[in-house]
């Protein structure tokens, strides 16, 4: 079921456009800032509010890279994959956060307190390499300072 | 040196609020228009000053308004496009996180040049800090006045909405924001009808950069002759630069139209790092063509650019050294454009793929004989005119001046190149 809350924000995503479909990627942002990611159960549940089949909302849905049809861990680092930053040692960037969480690319840790996640360009190519952990932006990253950004996520 | 679009933001990059930005000149442009100028009368001023897109292909600004309908019913849209995510290019992000009010002010008198009712900023997920400056300067527009019904007891009316994107590279192309602003997958759609007649949700529409919308106060305030004097060729206005690689001083800066790529390089990146040579650059992107060192006194403006076989693009070069693999930096970027193919025509959807797997074969010294003649191949086959929008052949202009430039550089991981009498690929990794 959605929340009270989840249908208040909808309705207001709603009130934007000409008809309700439009705001069907609006609505599965709502359910995942409350719930971090979209289940099947609550893909079904956006849908029915939203009136389109299942199958409609899924590929919305699942075109878009940042909705989660994948549970997610606590704090989700999206490491820069794109050219200035692969230029400014991405891969080293990556191995040694592989190495320090024991996960690699598309994996949760076992704690649920990270996953990992290529992303593409963010858009800060003269302070590579960059890495955002949830809505935190980090960049000019040295591997020496892992530990300390890492220690903020519990 | 005059930088109209950066001279008033923070050395610490906050934004002026509404107060502080209407004291540097902040919101004169929309009282001069509401005040006495037609919408034909902004138009034609945007046309005499020679602003070209600033989001790459560098379309005339004032042509594209001309070809929409004034006289058509509302609603009408006015959309800027702040979905920046062409790898290497990080300008935009500086116009929205620390100018937000510049933006508003351009996108409401570009809303009034054609007449537009409802106006939407389409800004990428990952801007966080642009998001909260751009709703608050929005907020800020509203209560001064400056949005909504009756703008200033003008008659005119405007809203505005912050739509915060869920990701894809695809959200850039402009048809394909349009379908993503209506609930939809971002693909792209079929031109004629251009949005100009028939955008989103059927109506007209127009979709600009936000580097473009942010010229738009200085060329109304100031005129079409000073905006084209900023520069120092026949483009117009001023340009944000940037240099990325592995050069002293990466960065961003407001410079004169047609500054030469060696003064970026050399005066404002500070040249290459120690030990390190200059080999080529992307001049506007990852969708560019390599320029090299023959190329650096060509004047980075679009004709100028163009005519060395590259384009301006964004404006943002990526530089490549001499010891970074010219094959890894290729299947970088084409490893980018195949995962961000939406999938909807074939020679993208399978062309990319295959390409980034020949390259990753190559990469690893794997490479057979035929390989680059095939690559060659596949960026005619991809080129334009064969996909449905520009991602293939944009993906294809770094490829392929890659193997004009550099051509030993894929041919020395080609196993047994003169030997060999033939080699069919039975399995490739990637």
């Amino acid at each position: 079921m959605l929340t009270a809350e989840e249908i208040k924000e909808i309705d207001e995503a709603i009130h934007v456009v000409p008809y309700k479909q439009a705001a069907c990627i609006e609505a599965l942002k709502v359910v995942q800032n409350h719930r971090k990611w979209v289940s099947d159960e609550s893909l079904k549940e956006v849908a029915a509010y939203m009136e389109m089949t299942i199958d409609e909302l899924d590929s919305v849905a699942t075109f878009y890279n940042m909705i989660f049809r994948k549970p997610v861990g606590r704090h989700v680092i999206l490491v820069c994959d794109s050219i200035s930053c692969w230029v400014m040692g991405y891969e080293s960037l990556r191995d040694e956060l592989t190495k320090k969480l024991g996960i690699k690319l598309g994996e949760t840790s076992a704690d649920n307190r990270f996953t990992m996640l290529p992303n593409p360009c963010l858009g800060t190519c003269d302070c590579a390499p960059a890495m955002m952990i949830g809505n935190d932006l980090y960049r000019n990253i040295t591997l020496d300072q892992l530990d300390d950004i890492l220690k903020k996520y519990e | 040196m005059e930088k109209p679009l950066t001279g008033h933001i923070r050395e610490d990059l906050r934004p002026l609020t509404l107060k502080e930005y209407e004291k540097v000149g902040g919101y004169q442009s929309l009282k001069k228009i509401l005040k006495g100028m037609t919408p034909q009368a902004v138009q034609a001023v945007v046309k005499d000053s020679n602003l070209r897109g600033r989001g790459g292909a560098g379309f005339p600004t004032g042509m594209k308004w001309s070809f929409v309908p004034l006289d058509a019913p509302k609603p009408k849209y006015l959309i800027v496009n702040a979905d920046e995510m062409e790898p290497g290019t990080f300008k935009d992000r500086l116009l929205l996180e620390s100018a937000p009010h510049q933006l508003i002010e351009g996108m409401i008198v570009s809303a009034y040049a054609i007449q537009a009712d409802q106006s939407f900023v389409f800004l990428r997920w990952a801007y966080k800090v642009a998001a909260q400056n751009i709703t608050k300067a929005i907020q800020e527009a509203y209560e001064a006045g400056y949005l909504g019904k009756n703008i200033l007891g003008s008659g005119f009316n405007l809203d505005m909405h912050l739509h915060t994107g869920v990701g894809r590279y695809m959200c850039g192309e402009e048809t394909a924001l349009l379908n993503s602003l209506e609930g939809k997958r971002a693909t792209p759609r079929a031109k004629p009808p251009f949005p100009q007649i028939s955008g989103l949700f059927g109506k007209p529409t127009i979709v600009n950069n936000v580097e473009t919308l942010s010229c738009i106060p200085h060329i109304i305030n100031n005129g079409a002759e000073w905006f084209k004097k900023l520069s120092l060729t026949d483009d117009a206005g001023t340009k944000l630069y940037g240099v990325s690689g592995k050069v002293k001083k990466p960065g961003l800066w407001e410079l004169p139209m047609g500054v030469t790529m060696r003064e970026l390089l050399e005066k404002y990146a500070g040249g290459m790092q120690d030990g390190l040579k200059f080999r080529g650059a992307l001049p506007g992107g990852a969708s560019t063509d390599f320029m090299v060192e023959e190329h650096l006194d060509v004047k980075m403006d679009y004709p100028s650019v163009a005519a060395v076989g590259s384009r301006l693009g964004t404006g943002t070069m990526i530089v490549l050294d001499d010891k970074t693999s010219v094959v890894g930096f290729v299947k970088n970027l084409i490893h980018f454009f195949a995962q961000e193919s939406c999938g909807f025509c074939t020679p993208c959807r399978e062309g990319l793929p295959w390409i980034e797997k020949v390259l990753h074969a190559i990469d690893l010294k794997e490479g057979k004989k035929g390989d680059i003649e095939m690559l060659e191949a596949h960026t005619k086959l991809l080129g334009p005119g064969m996909t449905f929008c520009a991602l293939a052949p944009g993906a294809m202009e770094p490829l392929q001046s890659a193997i004009k430039y550099f051509r030993k550089d894929f041919e020395k991981y080609i196993k047994d190149l003169h030997e060999q009498k033939s080699g069919v690929r039975t399995t490739v990794t990637a």
